[in-house]
């Protein structure tokens, strides 16, 4: 078995060999830029960005030239967002969006605030959750956008959103979703979803980095975005730049193999995570973090109470994981994704998110059970918080020394 | 974060874990830091004659690094005199872990639970808390 056990599969995910294997004549033999008309090696290079994006387009249901290649989610996100805010201007200045999103997208609000964009961010609840109640009372009529991503990069959780876009649409706005942790994991169809615009990346699903893609609907209603960049107007004027065509061909095989392997590998995945999360959530004291129904078949995110996550990861060295410790990040606060469900700021430092892939086996999971037992158990041992609780004693009657 | 070999050698063989009487007047027990931030420490020392520290041990709930700093702390006061443990200061610690920036604070948490449980033995045996300078963080 390989060492370290890898997942963190919603940090990125390997590239798959059969897209690494249609990618690489593009590096070479047709190397060609797709918007050179007049020779072979344009067409060729053209055809590749075709495939592609028929492929890209049969993922998620909607029609190949509904379809903006970019360099990633991040930069999907802030098109559609940016975009539409200069495109539909007129119409109004306020966009809702949630507190759990990805910064590509809080970011880009917090930006456009400073340009005149009034912007709600809807709290969720406790499992993770929006509520629809409180969407439908924020729509006001200058609401142009509603941005709620699709499925949460932290705890995995699907938002309702067929019932958000309808929300969105009855009073007139756009509705604009990250999907970069859904496409490829779970069926998302624009149509039936009633998606205007939707960002999603390669890399999230066996393709390469770098890669990444707009869905901007064409019809009922036909929407625009105000291109971002300046320059040879490529992919209907949208974004400008010439084409990553190996990078787009993988994202196009990526699109591909999901779409073909997606059901039953959805199937094997929430049966890996359900033997991981059902066991290592009976050990004493730990915690499940967000909705268990509605949720990605391959994310689990669990709290070890009285052990903190990065002391945890380091005993855990034999897998790669992710926490939402404060001490994995610069910023020294906890995941503001578990704080927004409620947890306490103890909680949140005490989790850890387990990632599972194509490439993930069940011998790998039981390792990584035992791993994690073994590790919380050693680190209980050396927590005095632990033995406080086992005490009996109260810990929240505790005067902490905060520094 | 790449760690250094001393953090990790702390953090696979703490030494000094554990736990002394806390109602012993020749204990005394600092417990400084919180569970919202991330890390408690436990220190403990048991003081002889001479004032000389003749135990140590900690318990801590936090990084690599805050486990290596307490666990290293035990490591230096056993033997040593309150008045030169008193003398340990962060710093010392961050150039023996050679700990990064970020993790500097574990330093000043480990010095502060040093200085907290040698005020609790003094006040203990009838001795006036030592004021302590505010933390640098």
């Amino acid at each position: 078995m390989k060492q370290p056990i890898y997942l963190d599969n919603n940090a990125t995910t390997p590239l798959d060999p059969r897209v690494l294997e249609a990618m690489l004549p593009y590096f070479t033999e047709k190397f060609g830029n797709a918007a050179s008309r007049n020779h072979a090696f344009g067409w060729v290079a053209e055809e590749g960005v075709d495939y592609a994006r028929e492929e890209v387009a049969k993922l998620i249901g909607c029609t190949e030239k509904e379809i903006i290649f970019t360099s990633g989610a991040t930069e999907a996100d802030n098109l559609a967002i940016k975009g539409v805010f200069e495109m539909y201007k007129e119409k109004g200045n306020h966009i809702i969006t949630a507190v759990t999103e990805h910064k590509a997208v809080l970011d880009t609000c917090k930006h456009l605030e400073k340009n005149g964009a009034r912007v709600t961010y809807l709290g969720v609840k406790e499992d993770g959750l929006i509520d629809l109640a409180e969407l439908e009372a924020a729509m006001t009529p200058e609401t142009i956008l509603v941005s709620i991503m699709y499925g949460n990069n932290e705890i995995g959780v699907i938002q309702p959103v067929k019932e958000i876009a309808a929300i969105a649409h009855k009073h007139g706005a756009l509705f604009m979703t990250d999907a970069t942790q859904a496409v490829g994991k779970i069926p998302v169809d624009v149509n039936a979803d009633g998606i205007d615009l939707m960002a999603f990346s390669a890399h999230k699903m066996y393709g390469p980095k770098g890669v990444g893609a707009l869905y901007v609907r064409r019809k009922n209603p036909r929407v625009k975005v105000t291109a971002q960049m300046d320059g040879g107007g490529h992919e209907r004027g949208m974004r400008s730049g010439t084409l990553n065509v190996p990078g787009i061909v993988g994202l196009g095989k990526a699109c591909e193999l999901c779409r073909l392997e997606m059901e039953s590998e959805a199937i094997r995945l929430s049966a890996l995570r359900d033997k991981l999360e059902s066991t290592l959530s009976k050990m004493e004291e730990s915690y499940v973090n967000g909705n268990t129904q509605h949720r990605l078949p391959h994310v689990a995110n669990i709290s070890f109470k009285y052990v903190e996550g990065e002391g945890l990861m380091m005993a855990m060295s034999d897998l790669a994981v992710s926490s939402g410790s404060a001490c994995t990040s610069a910023s020294l606060e906890p995941s503001y994704v578990l704080k927004s469900l409620g947890l306490s700021d103890d909680l949140a430092h005490s989790s850890i998110r387990y990632g599972l892939g194509r490439f993930t086996t069940e011998a790998e999971i039981d390792q990584a059970i035992e791993v994690t037992q073994k590790a919380v158990n050693h680190l209980r041992e050396l927590s005095p918080l632990w033995e406080m609780f086992k005490e009996g004693i109260d810990l929240s009657k505790i005067e902490w020394a905060e520094h | 974060m790449a760690y250094s070999e001393k953090v990790i050698d702390h953090y696979n063989n703490p030494r000094n874990v554990g736990t002394l009487n806390k109602d012993s007047k020749f204990v005394g027990t600092g417990l400084v830091g919180a569970p919202e931030c991330g890390d408690v420490m436990r220190l403990q020392i048991e003081v002889g004659e001479d004032n000389v520290i003749t135990d140590a041990k900690f318990k801590t709930f936090g990084c690599g690094s805050a486990i290596a700093s307490s666990s290293l702390a035990t490591e230096w006061l056993k033997g040593k005199t309150i008045d030169e443990a008193l003398a340990i200061d962060n710093m010392d610690i961050v150039e023996e872990l050679a700990l990064p920036p970020v993790k500097i604070h574990c330093s000043v948490l480990a010095e502060d639970a040093i200085k907290s449980a040698i005020n609790d033995y003094r006040v203990k045996n009838g001795l006036e808390a030592i004021a302590l300078e505010k933390s640098h963080h």
